[in-house]
């Protein structure tokens, strides 16, 4: 039996980054607002204070905080002519189960994409012809511009405690920020991390070879910090536990801390955890959402949520399986090219070099989530000339350390033994005194790439599992190339008395081992219904009460994290609901 | 809670008789800096007592892991690191029962890059490859792995790790030795709190300070510096 509850004006389904910052945002605006959210209230206090957060095993390698795969997951295949199989385990990506989202255990790093990526399809056949362009290549403009996000970054940023420099004030180039970025009204909230060894190590190696490397913009409070609502952050400790963990000194800008609480604050706030959503109900026009069927996890009850507003706020992989399950929006064919739901899914590639060395002493186990330097030389730099290479995208580089922990990290030189005398001495050794460079590139859109409903395998509320079908095509490959030997050159230039060197990447995605959990697309931005999903304000064309929030709106993946844009786009977003949508619902976008 | 604390005492009696014949055995070359083994001496021996390894696995996991973690300046032997009692209860708990495992079929070979498929919890597995890798020793060496000398268990852990062992009768060797290896690792450099790393030997070998809270002040004063390899766990910290 599934019980019907009082209409309430707007329903969120997921309280992380993004359903966290809608829910402050609208209740504070007046609007009657319940939060769904499958996994449980946890706080600083009771659940990430030391000693026990510091604790490898359980939240890094038994995924405490991250979703559980017994109950829902995916399956997984390379393309479209194999069998996908579930992915039983975490592996790849790692998504949060508890009140936070992964904004609870991520690592910060946060970043300003450009119009090099809302205007990818324009900018790059204005400058290289529309054939520099792959067929199967299914990039397109976003419909939104940097301009229009700029006051919305320096929202999210001022609110997660950024710590950086910036290297663009207002057109004006700042020393010893990011030279290539775009403009911004002003500087970070916070002074940048102090740089540990492996980054001044690299910025120095960087400089020498002409690049421009800057302290990595994170979510670290550098020191403590209020922000513009009140929230307060505590220091950064460098302690070496932040990605995969929850911040004992609340320096991690993470939802739990910037905007849950203010939300909670709100007399016209209710949040119901242990609350799955199973499925967004239509009405009988099916040009409007009615609200949220979902299931108590706790006892198994069923209840029906009405609302006038639905925002599904369930990180990426979950909006777009949500809007897949209540069949809102064509599903992408990828043989007709036809249909928008599980379009464009991207993920990320990289190339790594570990230099080992006898007389430096990294202390691998100091660090912020983001004490690294990066260089954008090769990434959102327009100058860089990608025809003589053939690739369209970039990666950036960057070196440092993030989270080190000795189950997992242990770094030896190639051809070491696993095990014995010579593995101990070895793993002894080296511990301490080597260093990573690391380049993370882009992945743009392919025709082959996208989410539908599994055929065979169903989750725990007996619904079909998403299918994820996923490569890295061509571009990815040749672009892996020319980082790995951006890597090796700066790398080499170093003087490392050994090294296991960055090679481009040639084989397919693979479920393990953890690569990033910046899994983007599936039900895209757009500037019309027949090539997205939704319109420029996350709003869905189908049904004008449906907004879609999360990395699931990119059109493709660039080289940084995505949570920079994710948080603008929410506060993006909410300004929309806020001053238009409410006085005047409606389509707030031309089809 | 008490885990440390009801763990730390075992000690395989087995090993003990064995660490009388190999204790003192270690070589010492070259020592790494960052590792100058501060390693206390190790406590009083008692029996280990098994959750979940029956008498036969026990053998084999107490050899593996003195095998894998030989005594040396470094640290003590495996089975004196508790590698062996942080495997039985990692396998006896909630992981090796198949929490957080999507345990529904159909069940498929699948390709690499879809990782872990077989229709078997990680107690499961152990078990069952643990039975094929000692039939495949007693068919090749006429004993069972525990039984084995130096060169012949170095032999059959070379064949498990780069694919040349197959099981005629049981799972495949390759998910079974990926686990077994991440077991091992997981018992020498987690918090002492589950079982392994018995006196933070582990963590000593490399230099790595354990679950201390600050390193605020230490980037700077620590620049290029030997951090002191004194470990705290979470236990020291309670
Ligand atoms: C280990 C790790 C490191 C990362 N590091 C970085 C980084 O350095 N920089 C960066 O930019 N990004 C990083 N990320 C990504 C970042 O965490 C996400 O981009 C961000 O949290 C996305 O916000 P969201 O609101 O879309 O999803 P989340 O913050 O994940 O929130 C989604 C919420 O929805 C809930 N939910 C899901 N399904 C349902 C359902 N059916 N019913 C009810 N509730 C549901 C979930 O439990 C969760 O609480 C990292 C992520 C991980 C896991």
């Amino acid at each position: 039996m599934v019980t019907k509850l009082k209409e309430v004006d707007a329903v969120i389904v997921g309280l992380g980054w993004t359903g966290g910052i809608l829910a402050k945002e609208l209740a504070e605006a007046g609007m009657k607002v319940v939060a769904l959210e499958r996994g449980q209230m946890r706080t600083t206090a009771n659940d990430y204070s030391v000693p026990n957060i510091r604790d490898e095993l359980r939240y890094v390698i038994r995924h405490d905080l991250m979703m559980d795969t017994a109950r829902d997951t995916l399956t997984v295949r390379n393309n479209p002519g194999q069998e996908a199989l579930p992915m039983r385990r975490l592996g790849s990506f790692l998504p949060g189960d508890v009140v936070g989202g992964s904004g609870v255990h991520w690592s910060g790093h946060t970043w300003r994409w450009t119009d090099m990526e809302f205007k990818v399809r324009s900018m790059y056949e204005e400058r290289y012809g529309k054939n520099f362009i792959p067929g199967d290549m299914t990039i397109q403009d976003w419909g939104i511009t940097y301009a229009e996000l700029e006051p919305f970054y320096d929202r999210f940023e001022y609110t997660a405690a950024i710590s950086g420099k910036a290297g663009n004030i207002k057109g004006q180039i700042q020393a010893g920020g990011n030279p290539f970025e775009a403009p911004r009204a002003r500087d970070y909230p916070l002074p940048p991390l102090t740089p540990i060894l492996a980054s001044t190590m690299f910025d120095k190696a960087a400089k020498d070879a002409g690049y421009h490397p800057f302290p990595r913009p994170s979510a670290n409070a550098s020191r403590a910090y209020t922000n513009p609502d009140g929230a307060k952050f505590g220091a950064c400790q460098y302690c070496g536990y932040c990605q995969r963990f929850g911040c004992e000194a609340n320096a991690k800008g993470s939802p739990h801390v910037a905007v849950i609480p203010f939300a909670m604050k709100s007399p016209n706030f209710e949040l119901r955890t242990s609350s799955w959503a199973t499925k967004v109900l239509k009405d009988s026009t099916g040009k409007k959402v009615t609200g949220v069927a979902y299931t108590n996890v706790l006892t198994g009850e069923e209840f029906e949520q009405p609302a006038g507003v639905v925002l599904l706020c369930a990180y990426v992989l979950n909006n777009v399986h949500l809007m897949l399950t209540s069949g809102i929006g064509a599903p992408y064919d990828p043989a007709a090219g036809t249909g928008v739901v599980g379009k464009n899914y991207c993920y990320q590639t990289g190339a790594g070099a570990t230099l080992f060395f006898e007389d430096r002493h990294f202390n691998p186990f100091m660090n912020a989530g983001g004490s690294n330097y990066t260089m954008d030389d090769f990434n959102i730099n327009w100058s860089f000339d990608r025809g003589p290479h053939g690739f369209l995208g970039g990666y950036n580089v960057g070196a440092g350390f993030n989270t080190a922990l000795p189950i997992g990290y242990r770094p030896v030189p190639q051809g070491t033994p696993q095990w014995g005398k010579a593995w101990k001495q070895a793993t002894a050794k080296h511990y301490q005194m080597a260093m990573n460079i690391g380049a993370s590139g882009s992945v743009m859109a392919n025709r082959a790439n996208f989410l539908d409903l599994d055929p065979t395998y169903k989750n725990a509320f007996g619904q079909p599992l998403m299918r994820m079908t996923f490569d890295y095509k061509d571009n990815e490959h040749k672009m892996g190339r020319h980082a790995a030997d951006t890597v090796n050159r700066i790398a080499r230039s170093m003087n490392p008395t050994a090294m296991n060197a960055a090679t481009a990447r040639t084989d397919p995605w693979t479920v393990v081992p953890y690569q990033s959990t910046h899994n983007t697309g599936g039900a895209i931005m757009g500037t019309n219904p027949r090539e997205s999903a939704l319109n420029k304000y996350l709003q869905s064309w189908d049904c004008h009460n449906l907004f879609v929030v999360g990395a699931n709106a990119f059109a493709h993946n660039a080289s940084y994290n995505p949570t920079g844009p994710v948080g603008a786009l929410a506060y993006w977003t909410a300004d929309a609901i806020k001053n238009r949508y409410i006085k005047n619902p409606g389509p707030l976008a031309p089809a | 809670m008490s885990d440390a604390k009801m763990s730390d005492p075992n000690l395989a009696r087995r090993d003990f008789l064995k660490g009388a014949a190999l204790g003192g055995a270690a070589a010492s070359t070259a020592l790494p800096q960052a590792a100058t083994a501060q390693q206390p001496a190790p406590p009083a021996p008692v029996p280990a007592a098994y959750a979940f390894l029956n008498t036969r696995e026990a053998a084999f996991v107490e050899a593996l892991v003195d095998h894998m973690v030989p005594a040396d300046n470094l640290t003590p032997k495996g089975t004196d690191v508790g590698l062996n009692i942080y495997i039985d209860r990692a396998l006896a708990g909630a992981w090796g029962k198949g929490d957080r495992l999507y345990m529904q079929g159909p069940w498929k070979t699948g390709t690499p890059s879809q990782g872990y498929q077989l229709p078997l919890t990680p107690s499961q597995l152990y078990r069952a490859g643990i039975e094929a890798t000692n039939a495949f020793c007693v068919k090749t060496y006429a004993k069972p792995f525990d039984r084995l000398d130096e060169k012949q268990r170095e032999e059959v852990l070379l064949g498990l790790s780069t694919g040349k062992i197959k099981f005629d009768n049981g799972p495949p060797a390759g998910p079974f030795w990926t686990m077994v290896y991440q077991t091992v690792m997981e018992g020498m450099f987690s918090d002492p709190i589950h079982g392994g790393n018995r006196n933070k030997a582990g963590w000593r070998m490399i230099g790595f300070p354990g679950a201390i809270a600050v390193h605020r002040d230490n980037v700077e004063k620590y620049r290029d510096k030997v951090f002191p390899n004194d470990p705290t766990s979470i236990s020291d910290m309670s």
